[in-house]
């Protein structure tokens, strides 16, 4: 919402801050300034002037050279203007000054452009008469300056050697509010400086309205029905003929430029002002065009053709609201005005409407038909029903002060009841409760009534006045409170309840530990989105009908791209991993934790089940046992690897996008945790990776209830340890995984630890054969192992080797 | 007899230690003099020609004369023992500015960075920390924080929807309403999470981002102590010279509700670009509990009131570690998420 430092000084008199001050103190009273700016910005040295002579340039036949005064003096300016005549008043920057932009109208300069006297073709020049863009002015604000051109005042003159940025209404400030939804009345002037008073504790001047009403009756020229009282609760009709079309008075033109309004005409212009002035936006109708003398509002027929007064025909449906007349639709209810109703400058006689709209429909079907306008942007808020009357009124003084016209008399109106008016208790103990303060009744009293809000002392209740209508309860009036007497004036303290032991959940805890451990293994953690394209499925090749493909739809996503919510974690990192393959980053280690939605049934009736996931992911500097590795530390940070099997996975395990010889499923007790994998190299290239490229996922929800943190100590060893070491023959096929199982049952207790220390395939070793040699370390916690006992256990080892087709080398 | 021979054989001896040049010349003299066939060891052999009343004297001559030039020897050596340490120091001398091996840790994303000073920060004062679903009922999301079926903020615009009921929640303020909902007071928590909102990704958006939701309800809470709560929190995490200002705003699940600045921790306060030459910089919404907002959750508003606030993470990040463009958060280039 734009306001002008003027335009509220209008309303509130004594205001005499700096805009500076008008724009912290409004911020920090709930009206928030976004920016503010001077009109008269890098403009210096700037007067009223009246050409008193021009003469050709001897030397240059587009130039002329100028006399021209300026009050105090008469001085000579050179310029190449054509549409100068003797006796035109312009504005004259002098030799010293400056101006903020060029006669181009190309972007200002940050610090505007400084005139100095100087020779134009040999003939001396002091200072330089000014087009509107010079003057920083947006040419479009001001259709009655030639843009080409300088700069001519018009009616009123100007007084020669006055100022001439005050003549042209630039001697003020513009603002820009950012106001909440709940203040639908601060989007208006006289909102926002009733804040401005009850900010600075000044008198809030509402304007005077008053005007003569003529012997015709409104009520004989118009007759208004409302059908549909749910989409418009209320519309106020009145009528004003003699209609005299002309430009407005410059007092309202200047204003309406202050806020970035292009001044039309004195009727538009009127309607304009009071869109602003009281936050009401209005549409006026020639009469002659309203046949039957009836307005009906109604809702629209499906299908509906209508065309608006921009010359669009669009297409309406059955909930967008209809302004009619007798026989036809007129307009599209708080939005835009017909083709078929519009004002011409023949009009003789003009139907005003003030109407209040049902907010959200009207934001629904501008959005629906895409003709959003001021006006619409002002209805979809949800507008004071009392604030109609008021505004009509206001538009009707204007037309006899701007002599636009003559007021029929009295007002039609429609449309349902008016809301009761509210009362709010005043409890100052609760409210000081609440806020944490000790302000008496009396001080509160006070700070209501400055912002218009009475309150009855008789009853102890606060009257909400009409425009207040996010006022409702002891909380509200708490904030109106809180807000004046200021929010930095509230003590600053702490909670005094009860202490409390804070904490991550356990979930959180688990998740942190496998963090850290990712990071010491030299991962770094990824950020992926959550939803993705469906196209994902086809690039991981996961088959039709695979369960991962049952994925939640989002109903309006930002594109296909970003359509669905992943079932699979895995591609978010594999794009990152392309992304830095791309870039040439060598060694990428990268980690993600992100959920994974998982629909109990499609289409999705009930929430789906959020499984987090950990997916891991590198290239370079490692390869599959480096991924196995970097599995059992992250299994071992949680307490979980003593409990955890990896394993060839099954054929119902295999992982499509995995290497298929490559891959490992990991089961923690029973149940399912996750895999890992060498990336299938069709995967890889289609992502672009043209590298091995490794992967892990982890499904922590298996992993939250078994992980623990508890650390017993079992006393170190004082007894020797006994090794031995086998050599043997094995054939290829067998998995070390089932060579290991089996000395580890045969070792029972005794066998500590078992470590494979060389393996080798090749042309010593048979075809279809592998070399494995394991060291064996024995060890008996109690005391010395005898070689007899070790003799025992390593001959029923050597026994399982033979039982599985394994030779021990000599 | 004897005499002479000892006395040549010591004489002999220390001249060649004075002259040997090695470790290696000096133990071919211990083991040609003092040796099992050394010349003093065959010396001692002879002692049995030797008359019994000569013997002692003969006896401690040859001992005199072993003990010198054992004595001599073991000098040298240790001369020897030196200059061998010294020539290996020497020769051991490496350049340590050439680079390190360093094992390699990866790195945590800012957002976690910025999440665990946060959680940090909460957890010191006592607050639990939760989560909530990511994908929600309109319920949590919309109606039980007090946002009626047609405000503007359910717009499909703001809103990714599965469908009538069921969307991606767009505030991690529906965790309070889960929260609350559990009956157990009083609740003092912060919940962090993945929230989206249908925004085109660029510099300063993306359609998916993560806020810190925090919520306080008990007896005798005030707006006091929310500001309190805040101003401690600000000074923790940006330094304790960081003011606040609270500015008046509206969020319906919220009243009286605020904005929170902080002062420009790039300028202190002076303004400078960062924060727009204002001096502060917009760090989160808060505000006392809507009493509508604890009636829906079983929560008795006259007993009982609190408040809540909710933090972008993201911005938090992109402040603190002055990170110019929020894709780069999401792109995971490692020569971006090795910085921090």
């Amino acid at each position: 919402m734009n306001a002008s430092y003027s335009w509220l000084k209008a309303y509130v008199p004594d205001l005499s801050c700096t805009d500076q001050e008008l724009f912290d103190a409004l911020t920090l009273s709930g009206t928030k300034g976004e920016t503010w700016s001077r009109l008269d910005k890098n403009l210096e040295k700037i007067v009223v002037g009246q050409v008193k002579e021009i003469k050709p340039h001897p030397d240059a036949n587009k130039l002329v050279v100028c006399q021209v005064d300026i009050g105090s003096e008469t001085i000579q300016i050179v310029t190449g203007a054509t549409n100068l005549f003797e006796g035109a008043v312009i504005p004259v920057v002098l030799a010293g000054g400056k101006v903020a932009g060029g006669h181009d109208g190309g972007p200002l300069p940050e610090n505007g452009i400084p005139i100095k006297a100087g020779k134009l073709r040999g003939i001396d020049s002091n200072g330089m008469m000014c087009s509107i863009e010079e003057l920083g002015c947006d040419k479009n604000l001001w259709p009655e300056s030639n843009p080409e051109g300088i700069h001519i005042f018009s009616d009123p003159l100007p007084e020669i050697g006055s100022d001439a940025l005050e003549a042209m209404g630039l001697r003020d400030a513009l603002f820009e509010f950012e106001i909440t939804s709940n203040r639908v009345d601060c989007y208006s002037i006289l909102g926002i400086a009733r804040e401005a008073a009850a900010t600075f504790k000044l008198p809030f001047v509402k304007p005077e309205v008053k005007f003569t009403e003529t012997d015709v009756k409104t009520s004989d020229l118009i007759s208004v029905e409302v059908k549909d009282p749910d989409l418009c609760t209320r519309y106020c009709a009145r009528i004003c003929t003699d209609i005299k079309i002309e430009q407005s008075p410059k007092w309202l033109r200047d204003r309406l430029r202050s806020c970035g309004i292009r001044p039309i005409n004195n009727l538009v212009d009127i309607t304009n002002y009071v869109m602003l002035e009281y936050g009401q936006p209005m549409h006026a109708f020639d009469l002659e065009t309203v046949s039957g003398n009836k307005i009906v509002v109604r809702r629209a027929a499906d299908g509906d053709k209508f065309t608006t007064l921009d010359g669009e025909e669009r297409v309406m449906d059955h909930d967008v609201l209809m302004i009619c007349d007798a026989e036809k639709e007129i307009g599209i209810a708080g939005i835009m005005g017909g083709e078929n109703s519009m004002i011409t400058d023949d009009v003789k006689t003009v139907l005003f409407e003030a109407a209040t709209f049902n907010g959200p429909n009207i934001r629904k079907s501008a959005k629906r038909i895409g003709l959003r306008t001021d006006a619409s942007g002002f209805f979809e808020k949800g507008l004071d029903p009392a604030n109609a009357e008021a505004a009509i009124n206001r538009a009707c003084a204007l037309v006899e002060e701007l002599g636009c016209g003559k007021v029929a008399a009295g007002m039609v109106e429609a449309g349902a009841p008016l809301p009761a008016q509210k009362r709010i208790k005043l409890e100052p103990e609760r409210i000081n409760a609440l806020i944490g303060t000790s302000i008496d009744r009396a001080q509160m009293i006070e700070i209501l009534k400055r912002e218009e809000v009475p309150v009855d002392e008789a009853t102890d209740e606060v009257i909400v006045p009409s425009f207040r209508q996010d006022l409702n309860e002891m909380c509200d009036i708490a904030e109106e409170i809180a807000r004046f007497y200021g929010y930095d004036r509230i003590p600053v303290t702490l909670p005094k309840n009860s202490a409390t032991v804070g904490g991550l959940s356990w979930k959180l805890r688990v998740e942190k530990e496998l963090r850290e451990t990712a990071r010491f293994q030299g991962f770094s953690q990824a950020f992926c989105y959550s939803f993705e394209s469906p196209k994902v499925f086809d690039r991981l090749r996961i088959p039709e009908g695979d369960p991962a493909r049952n994925a939640i739809t989002i109903s309006n996503p930002l594109g296909e791209d970003f359509s669905i919510m992943r079932t699979l974690s895995v591609n978010g990192i594999l794009t990152g991993l392309a992304l830095n393959f791309n870039r040439r980053n060598k060694d990428v280690r990268l980690f993600e934790m992100g959920n994974v939605y998982i629909a109990k049934s499609l289409p999705l009736t009930e929430l789906p089940d959020e499984r987090m996931q950990m997916t891991l992911a590198f290239y370079g500097g490692g390869d599959f046992f480096d991924m196995k590795g970097v599995v059992e530390e992250l299994l071992e940070s949680v307490s979980l690897l003593s409990g955890s099997v990896i394993d060839k996975p099954g054929e119902e395990d295999m992982v499509p996008y995995l290497h298929p010889g490559r891959q490992a499923v990991i089961c923690i007790g029973k149940e399912k945790a996750g895999f890992f994998g060498e990336l299938h190299p069709a995967v890889a290239a289609d992502y672009g990776i043209k590298t091995r490229a490794y992967l892990a996922v982890l499904d922590l929800p298996v992993l939250y209830d078994k992980a623990g943190f508890e650390h017993k100590y079992t006393g170190i060893a004082k007894f020797p340890a006994v090794t031995r070491d086998i050599s043997m023959v094995v054939p290829s096929g067998i998995p070390a995984g089932d060579i290991e199982k089996m000395i580890r049952q045969r070792g029972g207790k005794t066998l500590e630890s078992l470590k494979l220390f060389d393996i080798y395939e090749g042309e010593q070793i048979g075809e279809g054969f592998k070399s494995m040699a394991y060291s064996l370390s024995f060890r008996n916690k109690e005391k010395t192992l005898s070689d007899d006992e070790v003799q025992g256990t390593m001959k029923k080892i050597l026994n399982g080797l033979s039982g599985m087709n394994i030779e021990l080398r000599s | 007899m004897i005499k002479d021979s000892l006395d040549a054989i010591r004489k002999k001896a220390l001249e060649q230690i004075a002259a040997v040049e090695d470790a290696e010349g000096l133990n071919d003299i211990r083991v040609a003099v003092l040796g099992k066939k050394g010349e003093l060891t065959s010396i001692l052999k002879s002692m049995k020609d030797v008359s019994p009343e000569e013997r002692p004297a003969i006896g401690a001559l040859v001992n005199s004369a072993r003990e010198e030039i054992e004595r001599v020897m073991d000098e040298k050596k240790k001369r020897f023992d030196q200059a061998v340490m010294d020539a290996r120091l020497r020769a051991e001398v490496i350049d340590v500015t050439l680079p390190s091996k360093r094992s390699v840790l990866g790195h945590l994303h800012p957002n976690t960075i910025a999440l665990e000073e946060v959680e940090r920060i909460f957890i010191g004062m006592g607050y639990e920390v939760v989560e909530g679903p990511e994908i929600e009922k309109d319920y949590y999301n919309f109606e039980a924080l007090n946002i009626p079926a047609d405000h503007p903020a359910k717009d499909e615009q703001d809103t990714f929807y599965i469908n009538g009921d069921l969307l991606l929640r767009t505030q991690t303020s529906s965790a309070q309403v889960h929260e609350m909902e559990k009956g157990r007071l009083p609740i003092k928590m912060i919940s962090p999470g993945r929230v989206f909102r249908a925004d085109e990704v660029d510099a300063t958006h993306s359609p998916s981002f993560h806020q810190v939701e925090g919520l306080v309800i008990d007896k005798n809470i005030t707006f006091a102590d929310l500001k309190g709560t805040l101003d401690d929190f600000s000074k923790k995490l940006f330094g304790e010279q960081t003011k606040t200002k609270f500015r008046p705003h509206h969020f319906p699940f919220t009243e009286p509700s605020a904005e929170m600045d902080v002062s420009c921790f790039k300028c202190g306060g002076k303004g400078c670009r960062f924060c727009k030459g204002s001096g502060w910089i917009e760090i989160l919404g808060c505000g006392m509990v809507h009493p509508h907002v604890l009636e829906m959750s079983g929560i008795d508003s006259k007993e009982y009131t609190g408040f809540a606030f909710g933090v972008g993470l993201e911005r938090i990040a992109l402040l603190k570690y002055e990170i110019d463009d929020m894709r780069l958060l999401y792109e995971n280039d490692s020569r971006f998420l090795d910085q921090f």
